[in-house]
């Protein structure tokens, strides 16, 4: 029953078996959270470190509690400077962590690769729960979890991916994901927050929002940082809400259902309009429940307790 | 390794390669204190002295290495003049040009007095080159004529690019007032900011900002624009884009003196060796692609190139084992540019063996106005000799620099070296 990796890096090279076997546990332990008492003994006597190196809340808390609904020994790490600024090295900090004898590491990271580097410098088991623009394979599974529900399949279905992709691990991880899935990848926004050779991946680039509303079967729209428009990469809030905000008029004009995803936190009014957020058409809090039984699948699949589960 | 005084000394056996024609001619050479006092067929009885058999090994003027990185003064955690220095001799050198991103900058007669001063004793002639701005901080040029005068024989900024094109266009007209030439290390700060390997599909794939080509061309452009301008010498160092070797191939066609040159990793690796996120492969210019290296040995095949050089840039390995984004850029190259440069331009038969070495040899220090050792009676005795036809496997944790950070460790390269001889001293290793 295991996977064909011993950690979960990202979703490059995870082949279509791997990613079924978690949505399929994933589902298998969802309705766990709706019991009176959400806990399950799969993971009693695991020890899983959550080393976030950046400011996260959604990615930590869904993670802690899915770590504690399988009854996981969980500790917290968090530290937002820089390993070098601390005076450690990260290789240092994890191998001190590691000697207090620990099983799995959740580690979130401002830098590229650094779930990679973790594996080098120790025996523990590593899932990524975003390093740097590179990947965010957790998000991805359970958004993928969360159109599957829906859909009942992913195979054929057309998703637009929306906002700034370049410097987005959730686009990373989800066009991996989605493409291996036999799901048909647009991206679509400003020209200035495109990564080169993104097409190599799978994924058809647009510069027309309308044109990529009016093609897909769902919108996965990304939070747009701020500081991007005070680096100059696109002119002003004003003019992004205008070209490529998801508005109710939009998305109107396209006259079929279209579901409404978000990896969270919402600007609401720049990315997403509210009414849109908070519609019918709206999945963002189901990838928000999903996301946890996602979390809880991965943990039990990679420590290896999966057969024990109850 | 040993350093012996080149007193009295019988080299038997060996070919002297000449680097024009390629002609080996089996010639033994006789060293008396420090110069060749006679050549040709010796009669080993009648010599009294050291006789070293060095049979199957080749015999050239010393190799040149015109872009190091000695970190002395200032990181000599990292490395020193002297172990540099070893280095450079393992790799079968005897001399180099060493960088001025030294702490302090050579920006100063001081700085270029203590360097000389250091590696007065080492068998490897040192020497530096200039900061072309006070601190290669960009702002004000240095003291030129008295740095020539002390010693340098270039000036950059290495590291740093002088981003203000007038004051590049001042440096550049006051650096050919003193007939010196700039080498600089083209690279738009502005584009480049951030990035920490090749922009494009793996940049991409690995979530790391990226150095476009454009950065590195803008640069080129604008630097041959200005020798067009002011007459004067420029020489790019590390050229690592097919725009690059476009641009300097006009600039050499319109007759402008411009030259370059090309280190060996950027001919063996490209940006998909990083998918490890492997920090011994992070060196500035990055990594580029296929059809970068493509071009860039076209581009030798056809003369555009003139030099090869290592950019050995020592870095700790503390240093070097963090992030990916944390790491500094630069790698070893002072043993293994041989090899490479064999492997991949000799071997594969895009260069012959005495042009290839006529760019270790004979350009860089035309490009310095250094006079070309001459392997003749009554010349200084300046040779490398090296096996061509031997192989041996790298290991980086021998390595005679102080540091490690070499992507070449385990692997098997061409051309063992057996010693070099300058300043009347023989190095055998």
């Amino acid at each position: 029953m295991a996977l064909s990796s011993s950690h979960l890096l990202g979703l490059e090279g995870v082949p279509a078996s791997d990613i079924i076997k978690i949505l399929d546990t994933a589902e298998s332990l969802k309705p766990i959270l709706d019991r009176p008492i959400p806990k399950v003994p799969t993971l009693r006597g695991i020890t899983v470190v959550n080393l976030f190196f950046e400011p996260s809340t959604r990615t930590r808390i869904s993670f802690e509690l899915a770590e504690k609904r399988l009854s996981a020994d969980t500790v917290n790490f968090s530290s937002t400077t820089s390993s070098v600024k601390k005076g450690e090295t990260l290789r240092d900090t994890v191998r001190n962590i590691e000697a207090m004898k620990i099983n799995m590491i959740v580690v979130r990271h401002s830098a590229a690769g650094v779930p990679y580097f973790l594996t080098r410098c120790t025996d523990a088991t590593v899932i990524n729960a975003g390093d740097g623009q590179h990947e965010h394979p957790t998000q991805a599974l359970l958004d993928m979890m969360t159109l599957r529900e829906k859909w009942g399949t992913l195979a054929g279905k057309k998703i637009a991916i929306i906002g700034d992709v370049k410097h987005s691990r959730v686009a990373g991880s989800n066009i991996r994901g989605l493409v291996t899935m036999g799901a048909k990848v647009v991206v679509c926004g400003p020209k200035t927050l495109m990564p080169p050779g993104i097409e190599e991946l799978g994924a058809t680039v647009s510069y027309n929002i309308d044109e990529a509303i009016a093609w897909a079967d769902a919108l996965n729209v990304l939070r747009i940082q701020l500081e991007r428009q005070e680096a100059g990469l696109f002119p002003s809030i004003r003019e992004y809400h205008a070209e490529f905000g998801i508005t109710r008029d939009r998305l109107e004009r396209a006259k079929k259902e279209i579901i409404i995803m978000h990896p969270g936190p919402i600007n609401r009014g720049i990315e997403l309009d509210s009414d849109v957020a908070d519609s019918d058409a709206s999945i963002i809090l189901n990838q928000v429940t999903n996301g946890v039984a996602v979390r809880m699948a991965v943990l039990v699949l990679l420590s290896g307790m999966d057969s024990a589960s109850d | 390794m040993s350093v012996k005084k080149a007193d009295k000394i019988l080299l038997t056996g060996g070919e002297v390669l000449d680097l024009s024609s390629g002609n080996r001619e089996s010639i033994d050479i006789v060293i008396l204190n420090g110069k060749i006092d006679k050549t040709g067929a010796i009669e080993q009885s009648s010599f009294q002295g050291t006789v070293h058999d060095i049979s199957g090994n080749i015999i050239i003027p010393g190799l040149m290495d015109m872009h190091v990185h000695l970190r002395e003064p200032g990181r000599e955690d990292k490395e020193t003049i002297a172990t540099g220095c070893a280095a450079a001799m393992a790799g079968g050198f005897t001399a180099v040009a060493c960088m001025p991103n030294t702490t302090p900058a050579i920006d100063t007669q001081e700085v270029v007095r203590f360097i000389k001063k250091k590696a007065e004793d080492e068998l490897v002639d040192v020497y530096p080159v200039a900061a072309i701005t006070k601190g290669r901080k960009g702002k004000e040029i240095t003291e030129m004529a008295e740095l020539v005068r002390e010693g340098a024989v270039a000036f950059s900024d290495d590291g740093s690019p002088l981003m203000d094109t007038s004051i590049m266009r001042h440096a550049m007209e006051y650096a050919s007032m003193v007939n010196t030439p700039i080498i600089d290390h083209c690279e738009d700060s502005y584009l480049a900011h951030a990035g920490h390997m090749n922009e494009g599909l793996m940049s991409t794939k690995l979530g790391i900002v990226g150095i476009p080509n454009a950065a590195e061309a803008v640069q080129i452009a604008r630097d041959i624009e200005l020798v067009r301008l002011t007459g004067s010498r420029v020489h790019i160092a590390h050229m690592s884009i097919k725009e690059g070797v476009e641009l300097v191939r006009r600039a050499k066609e319109a007759g402008l003196p411009v030259t370059c040159e090309v280190t060996p990793h950027h001919l063996l690796f490209t940006e998909a060796d990083l998918q490890h996120y492997d920090t011994h492969l992070k060196m500035n210019p990055p990594l580029r692609t296929a059809e970068d290296v493509a071009a860039l040995e076209q581009g030798i095949k056809d003369g555009v190139v003139d030099v090869f050089a290592s950019d050995h840039a020592p870095h700790t390995l503390e240093d070097k084992n963090v992030e990916f984004d944390a790491a500094p850029f630069g790698i070893l190259g002072l043993e293994t540019i041989l090899g490479v440069i064999l492997q991949q331009l000799v071997n594969r038969g895009v260069l012959s063996l005495e042009a290839a070495l006529a760019k270790m040899i004979i350009r860089p220090r035309e490009i310095l106005h250094i006079p070309v050792p001459q392997i003749k009676e009554g010349e200084p005795a300046n040779l490398s000799i090296f096996n061509p036809n031997k192989t041996f496997v790298y290991d980086a944790s021998r390595s005679k620099s102080k540091s490690r950070n070499a992507p070449y460790d385990g692997m098997e390269l061409p051309g063992v070296v057996w010693g070099v001889v300058n300043k009347g001293l023989l190095l055998t290793t």
